[in-house]
Order: C-alpha cells, then sequence, then structure tokens
C-alpha cells in the first residue's frame, strides 16, 4: 500500500522551520546551528541530517544526484534517492553536471561543481572539538571566545605519536577565518574543493542535530603548523585501472587472484564518464 | 627604592549564596565563622587586599576552609568574584579591573601572564595527552603554530624539572604524583609567565620528592625572577619559600609582614596558636 505523502515527506512547518536554520547556517558560515531533528523513515547515522536538508530544500524541477562514498549505486544512496524521488517526482541523475542538488556522503564529487549547484553533505559528528571536550555547553563556549587550541593541541599530538597529522578524513578547517568547522568525513583530498567554491555547502546532522553551512566564494582553510603543511592524500604513480586516471581520489583494493594492490577511481560516475569519453573515441575512429 | 607591584588585589570578596538581613551589613556580619546561620550564605573571601612585587614569594597560609584556594581561583579566573579590583602591571592591562574583562581577555592573560600550579594535577593537566602535548597546550593557547619550536621548549622544560627525556611522550597519568607535579610546574613555566600560582603543591608528597619541587621552585624563583603566590597549610613550606606571608582565618585576612616576622613573633591568637602547634 502506498500511501499519498505531502511534497518531499515533510509538512510546510517543518520545511520551514530546517530552511530557517539553513538561512541562519548561510549567513554565519562554518556555525552550527541547532535544529529540531524529524524522525526520518531511515535510521539516525544514515544520512537524516542529509536528507532532511535535501527535502526542505527541493523543488520539483530541482534534479537530484545521491552519492555515498563516491558511489552512486550502493544501498543507501539509492534508498534516499528512492525516498525523495516516490515523494516528489523530481529527476534523478547520475551526472554530476546534471545534478542541481547533491546529497553525498564522505565525497564531494571529482567534477568541479558550479553556481547552480547545492551539495548537502551527511555529517555524523559536527563538533570538531568533541573530541576533546565532552560537554557541549563549554564547546560552545569555545566556538564563541575562538578558543580553537584544543583542536590543535589534536593535530600535535598526532604528529607527536605519529610524525604528521593522522586525520584520514574530516581533517578540521577554519572557515571564513572564524569558526573552525568539521568538514564531514571527506578525504583531506576533498578539503581544498571546499575553500571559494562556486556552489553552496551544506551540512547536516541528523542525530547530532545541526546544520551548518559553508557559502559559495568563502575562506576554507584546513588547518595545519607552520613546519608541518597540511597535504592530501598522494596517489604519486598510480592510475585508476578502469578508466586511467591519475588526478582523482583513488580506492585502494587489493586483487583476490594476484593478490596484488590496485587502484580504482571512488568516484563511479565520474569513472563511467571517462570510460564512456574513450570508447566515443575509439568508436569514432574505427568509423573514420 | 620605591617598587610597582605587579599585582594589587583591592577588596576581593567572594560569597556562596545571596545573603540574608542578618548577614549582607558589610561592618557587622553576624557570621558563625564565615558561615550565616540564618541563609546558609558562606563568606568565603571577605575584603581581601594585598600586592605581589616583582620577584617575590608571597606566601598565604591558613587553616581548611579559611579561603586560601577560593581565593587562588578567583585570582585565575577559575571562579568569579563577587566584588572586588585587581591590577596587573603590564602595559596594555595598565589601569583596568582585570575581574571586569571580558572572557577572551582574561584567557589571555591566563595564557600569557599567569602560571598555575594545582594541587591536584587532574585539574592543570590533560591526563591521557602526552607530556609533552600538555606543555605545547599552553603554547598552543599563545599563539604558537610551530611544532619543532614548541617541541623544543616543552622539552628543555620536562628536562628542567627533571623529567626523563624517553618518558616525556609519554601521559602524565603513567607518571607518579611527584612527576605529575612537575610536569604541571613545567606547563605552568611555559610562557615565561611574571606571576605563578602555586596552590598546596607538595601536599601528598612524600618528604624526598617535597623537597625535590620545593628546590625546583626556589631556583625558578632565583634564576627566572618570577613572582609567585604559594599558598600551603604546611608552615615548613612557607618557611622555606616565603618573602612575605599573609594568615587569612574565615576568608579574612588577620595577620602580614615577613615570613621570619610572622612566623618568629606571630601578634594574632590565631597565627600564634598555628605557630606554637607546629611540631
Amino acid at each position: 500500500m502506498k500511501t499519498n505523502t505531502h511534497f518531499a515527506f515533510f509538512d510546510e512547518g517543518s520545511k520551514k522551520e530546517i530552511r530557517r536554520a539553513i538561512m541562519k547556517a548561510v549567513a554565519i558560515p562554518g556555525y552550527q546551528v541547532p535544529f529540531a531533528s524529524r524522525e526520518m523513515p531511515i535510521a539516525r547515522g544514515w544520512g537524516t541530517g542529509g536528507l532532511q536538508i535535501t527535502l526542505s530544500i527541493i523543488g520539483k524541477s530541482d534534479v537530484l544526484k545521491v552519492i555515498d562514498q563516491g558511489a552512486d549505486e550502493s544501498v543507501n544512496a539509492v534508498s534516499i534517492k528512492k525516498l525523495v524521488h516516490e515523494t516528489t517526482g523530481v529527476e534523478l541523475t547520475e551526472q554530476t553536471a546534471e545534478a542541481s542538488i547533491i546529497q553525498s556522503r564522505h565525497r564531494i564529487p571529482e567534477v568541479p561543481l558550479t553556481k547552480d549547484q547545492i551539495i548537502v553533505l551527511q555529517v555524523p559528528m559536527p563538533e570538531p572539538l568533541r573530541k576533546v571536550e565532552a560537554r557541549e555547553y563549554m564547546t560552545k563556549r569555545m566556538h564563541s571566545e575562538d578558543d580553537y587550541s584544543g583542536v590543535w593541541l589534536m593535530l600535535f599530538e598526532q604528529i607527536m605519536k605519529y610524525g604528521k597529522t593522522a586525520t584520514s578524513a574530516d581533517h578540521p578547517v577554519y572557515v571564513n577565518d572564524r569558526y573552525v568547522m568539521a568538514p564531514s568525513p571527506i578525504p583531506r583530498f576533498d578539503n581544498g574543493k571546499m575553500h571559494q567554491t562556486d556552489a553552496l555547502i551544506l551540512l547536516g546532522a541528523g542525530r547530532e542535530k545541526k546544520i551548518y553551512a559553508v557559502p559559495p566564494y568563502t575562506n576554507v582553510e584546513s588547518l595545519a603548523f607552520e613546519d608541518y603543511p597540511f597535504t592530501v592524500e598522494s596517489f604519486e604513480g598510480q592510475q585508476c585501472l578502469l578508466c586511467g586516471s591519475t588526478d582523482v581520489f583513488l580506492d585502494e583494493l587489493i586483487d583476490k587472484e594476484s593478490g596484488k594492490t590496485i587502484y580504482q577511481c571512488n568516484d563511479t560516475s565520474y569513472c563511467m564518464d571517462q570510460l564512456n569519453k574513450k570508447e566515443e573515441a575509439e568508436v569514432q575512429t574505427s568509423y573514420a | 627604592m620605591h617598587e610597582e607591584p605587579i599585582l594589587q588585589v583591592r577588596n576581593l570578596r567572594k560569597q556562596f549564596g545571596t545573603g540574608c538581613k542578618q548577614c549582607s551589613d558589610i561592618d557587622n556580619r553576624n557570621l558563625e565563622k564565615n558561615f550565616c546561620k540564618q541563609c546558609g550564605t558562606v563568606y568565603a573571601c571577605q575584603d581581601i587586599s594585598f600586592d605581589l612585587y616583582p620577584g617575590e614569594i608571597l606566601g598565604i597560609v591558613g587553616e581548611s576552609g579559611s579561603g586560601k584556594s577560593t581565593m587562588m581561583q578567583c585570582l585565575y579566573f577559575d571562579a568569579d568574584v563577587s566584588s572586588g579590583e585587581a591590577y596587573i602591571s603590564e602595559p596594555i592591562l595598565a589601569g583596568k579591573n582585570v575581574f571586569e574583562l571580558s572572557s577572551q581577555q582574561k584567557r589571555s592573560i591566563r595564557n600569557h601572564v599567569y602560571g598555575m600550579v594545582y594541587q591536584n594535577p587532574v585539574q592543570g593537566l590533560k591526563m591521557n595527552f602526552s607530556s609533552v602535548g600538555n606543555i605545547a597546550e599552553k603554547l598552543i593557547a599563545a599563539g604558537n603554530r610551530n611544532v619543532s619550536e614548541m617541541e623544543a621548549t616543552s622539552k628543555r622544560l620536562l628536562e628542567s624539572v627533571h623529567i626523563p627525556i624517553h618518558r616525556m611522550k609519554e601521559e602524565p597519568r603513567n607518571f607518579s604524583g611527584g612527576m605529575q607535579q612537575r610536569v604541571q610546574i613545567a606547563k605552568a613555566l611555559s610562557n615565561n609567565p611574571p606571576i605563578l600560582f602555586l596552590d598546596e603543591v607538595t601536599t601528598g608528597l612524600d618528604l624526598s620528592v617535597q623537597a625535590n619541587v620545593l628546590d625546583l621552585i626556589k631556583n625558578i624563583q632565583r634564576d627566572l625572577g618570577i613572582s609567585m603566590i604559594v599558598v600551603s597549610h604546611d608552615l615548613a613550606v612557607i618557611r622555606m619559600l616565603a618573602d612575605r606571608t599573609i594568615v587569612l582565618l574565615n576568608g579574612e585576612i588577620i595577620e602580614q609582614g615577613l615570613t621570619d616576622q610572622v612566623l618568629e613573633d606571630p601578634q594574632h591568637e590565631y597565627t600564634q596558636q598555628l605557630v606554637y602547634s607546629l611540631l
């Protein structure tokens, strides 16, 4: 049985409340705005924060793309796409360039975003200070007083222990030279894509009931010490075994038969695109 | 020669509770010790004024509950004062009552002007961060962003408080009480603060370690010329360290003067009792 839901699942009151939180988040880049996170048909921790943002901002003319760790076809991405499609009827796409709203878990797509796009990131832990301070009222105070020595200390400890900063993902960033923000668990590779981006970045944490944002053309700077500059994951000398791309974020896989380490594009739609282009070129040359 | 005090404290008051008719008159509080029987308000610090001069060690003695620690907490901004003023002779703070500054400015004073060694190292240290990290925390808070520089400073400080080099990256929770206290002292010294607060630093340490820590404090004062306020209920500690001493009772200063003078020729009845009860 399929009952008729309201457009985009939410009632208009809920959408209004969430949009207000989004407006505030955009007005204060990097500041975590509390909001009344709703019960969703998916469990908390599975992207309810991102989903609530998507459902609040989506309109009939929007085109939606949902990715999970770079993949368009993972279960989570497919379920979210289905839910939004069934309640709104909007068009779905896998092409980054075609989408007007991109909801993503832990990646920013390889294709550069444009000013007509909004990227919605799902956030498990919005508070960059949580590891140093467990109490919410204290972290709020620390943000308001611009007291970020705790985050720096965390990075310092990592350097002492491992000789380098050991944040594999979610490396904290300074937004608009004011708030330190958790960029959600995107790899360090993607941190740079947030800086002065053309698109609007919205971040939603459903379980933690927080929404924050990076408006277009905002400075986003990854935290780094003077003598330990910020570095991204290096895939030097490696390329995608399917499409041959080199300057993208690669997944490291073990080939079961040969036992060798192989690399593959993490962004599946980008990889597919590259393959199609190659094939097209091959077909054209063979006809000529 | 007339010297300018580095820290002036005037009429510091701290009460816990709102007070009532019976106890709100400053001149006639009608208290049982420092406690109002009517409404239960505790007057922990009542009208405390003193000066701290550059390079001197000022001792504060008094029994448990006399307001020593509360006074320290107020000075270090761990607790807000009920009323009172304090002035620090730093160019940017000239003429400003530091109790009335914003919490950001207070934090800046803590990071640049003050050092604090708590009685319990748990309060002063992050037990699950490395010792080097603990010292760096204060340097980071003061704006340093250079890892090798901070590491070098931390190592130098830990060496000066006799923490073996090979244990520098270990967490203080693995250390003995005396070692933890020494890490705390190293941390407090990391920004070369002109003012250092020591709250019962040797309490709970065994005698040989106590002597060690006291030696260290004395050396620091001699070498760096840091002004210190030392709170202790142990008169032997005060006798060894302090140039001048203040005696607190029920939140009030009852006697003050040169340490020798206070201990050899106590004027107030309570001080006499305190000195003569010394074994």
